[in-house]
């Protein structure tokens, strides 16, 4: 390919990405940086208070309380969600009458928006806690659980279909082999399928990490983090604190500094473990 | 064996029916209570509506109208399909011109991208709206300017894993035919991308149809809303929610969403699979 024909195009190629790109993301985000070291009610006051903000977050109970919150509700869902997926999606790799069907209604879920997801388990949860005279929002724990069964709802389907592909990429032959050999089905499971569907384990252990720890949306519907801020996880308590309490915009602005670091390790130290799996197959 | 296997897988459908039945209740029940009176919704939840609490349709006018509800759907509409048209040309046009073009800058702009994935969007929250309001991208088409920003990174790098796999042979093919880099993109890689611009475009759809925080903080409330925002708004609106109108509005958000996922089924699921190897 010749290369200068191409650099003389590279306006049409390249332009609205970037222009787009600087506007939607690099301008935030250095901004976004910056601004965590400044005092600001808008942007164009800020003032330079070098590291405030980020002392001001560790004396806020309600931030502590949403991170040990949120990363108990990950550790959960985490592996409730792909425990309960891989099992179901054993079954449904099995032969069963009407497996399509059985596919097609657990995916549905994923494709509702988490405002409407929130709302419709608000209804059924109250519901069914009309029985014993509480609500969703009578404590912290009411609310989290409530968040786990709702998540498991939405996305145990989600990564079912992930596995299912992962298991229908193993050959044949491998499994025919085991048996051959006399293996039984828990010596199979062990070894032959977990190890073969390992890429398939950390994919779906990264979105369902993220999935958690970024939770947003299903939060505020279900329980706005009710009540008083027990229920609220790390997203909603960064939101809370930018838009409903006057002057803490900056340490808003440093907490969602610390959620970003906090995302980002997250994503590469599960990276790495994928990729040290995937060395050794 | 064979007959021992067939009981078995027997009774494993019958579990099976029945998990599916609990997985669609939760909307089925709200489907019901959105014909009920709105003061029996949290008394009664589970219970038919009879004569006494039967009210017709009446959440559903009142939930239309308080909502805007219609007016939420076109503007939904119209912002996920032309936010998703935007990214796949723009993010399939960088992707091939930097995997084609190796040099500092297509560099960064790659590692940019990959960087951008990670970045959640609480980080660039407040700033970006602070940013799409002084350039006056508070409209469904300014906003698309903000999501083609935000989307970019993983759709860059899902564009760049395909462009990887074609054979350069093709388009030096087109080249020495007289083909600009513009024709040969159009008429001959473009086309190959289909199955990515596929894969791309059911988990962006799927994104931005469902986004409630990115509207809601760039786009002027008083004159446009996304339907998730139309949801919340009955919460935020009024003091205490017409459980009524609520109901009625769910039901109307989620029809949508049903009727295109049984005529795209199998599409979106593979693209969810494809999305997934590859993100």
């Amino acid at each position: 390919m010749n290369t200068k024909t191409m650099r003389k195009y590279s306006p049409f190629f390249l332009a609205p990405m970037l222009i787009s790109f600087t506007i939607g993301f690099i301008v935030p985000f250095i901004l976004g940086i910056y601004l965590s070291f400044c005092e600001f009610t808008t942007v164009v006051d800020a003032k330079w208070v070098g590291l405030k903000n980020y002392m001001k977050i560790w004396g806020d109970a309600s931030f502590v309380h949403s991170l040990w919150y949120t990363a108990l509700f990950t550790i959960v869902t985490v592996l409730l969600i792909n425990v309960l997926g891989f099992a179901t999606a054993l079954l449904l790799t099995k032969k069963i009458r009407g497996t399509n069907i059985f596919r097609t209604v657990f995916f549905m879920p994923n494709l509702i928006g988490g405002i409407i997801l929130g709302y419709i388990w608000n209804l059924l949860l109250n519901g069914i806690l009309l029985y014993v005279n509480r609500t969703l929002t009578y404590s912290g724990t009411y609310g989290f659980w409530g968040l786990v069964i709702l998540m498991c709802w939405q996305q145990i389907g989600y990564m079912m279909i992930i596995y299912i592909s992962g298991i229908n990429n193993i050959p044949g032959e491998l499994v025919e082999a085991a048996k051959i050999d006399g293996a039984t089905s828990p010596q199979i499971l062990r070894y032959v399928t977990i190890p073969m569907v390992m890429p398939s384990i950390t994919v779906c252990t990264f979105l369902t990490l993220t999935n958690s720890f970024k939770l947003f949306d299903q939060n505020l519907a279900l329980t706005a983090g009710e009540p008083s801020k027990m229920s609220e996880m790390l997203a909603l308590n960064i939101y809370n604190t930018f838009y409903t309490r006057n002057g803490w915009e900056g340490v808003g602005q440093a907490k969602a500094v610390i959620f970003f670091i906090l995302v980002a390790l997250i994503a590469i130290v599960q990276t790495r473990l994928t990729r040290s799996k995937e060395v050794q197959q | 064996m064979d007959a021992k296997r067939a009981k078995h897988s027997g009774l494993l459908s019958v579990i099976f029916t029945l998990v599916s039945l609990l997985w669609v209740f939760p909307i089925v029940l709200v489907v019901i209570n959105s014909f009920k009176k709105k003061a029996y919704i949290t008394r009664k939840p589970f219970e038919i509506p009879t004569d006494k609490m039967f009210v017709g349709l009446d959440n559903y006018f009142k939930g239309i109208e308080r909502t805007g509800f219609f007016d939420a759907f076109w503007t939904s509409l119209f912002i996920t399909v032309f936010s998703v048209a935007a990214i796949i040309l723009f993010c399939s046009m960088t992707a091939w011109y930097i995997m084609r073009v190796k040099d500092a800058v297509t560099t960064a702009i790659y590692y940019l991208c990959l960087f951008a994935m990670i970045v959640p969007f609480q980080m660039v929250m407040y700033t970006l709206s602070k940013t799409a309001n002084m350039l006056h991208l508070g409209n469904p088409v300014g906003i698309i300017v903000v999501y083609v920003g935000f989307g970019a990174g993983l759709s860059v790098f899902m564009f760049t894993g395909f462009v990887k796999s074609i054979p350069l042979e093709i388009e030096e093919a087109a080249m020495i035919d007289g083909c600009n880099p513009l024709q040969t993109y159009f008429q001959v890689v473009f086309p190959i991308m289909k199955p990515t611009c596929i894969t791309v475009m059911i988990l962006q759809a799927m994104w931005v149809w469902n986004d409630y925080l990115l509207p809601s903080l760039v786009l002027d409330q008083k004159k446009y809303k996304t339907i998730p925002m139309a949801v919340q708004y009955l919460k935020g609106g009024y003091g205490s929610v017409d459980m009524g109108a609520m109901m009625a509005v769910l039901v109307l958000s989620i029809i949508p969403i049903i009727i295109f996922y049984l005529a795209c089924q199998k599409y979106i699921i593979e693209g969810v699979v494809a999305g997934a190897v590859k993100g």
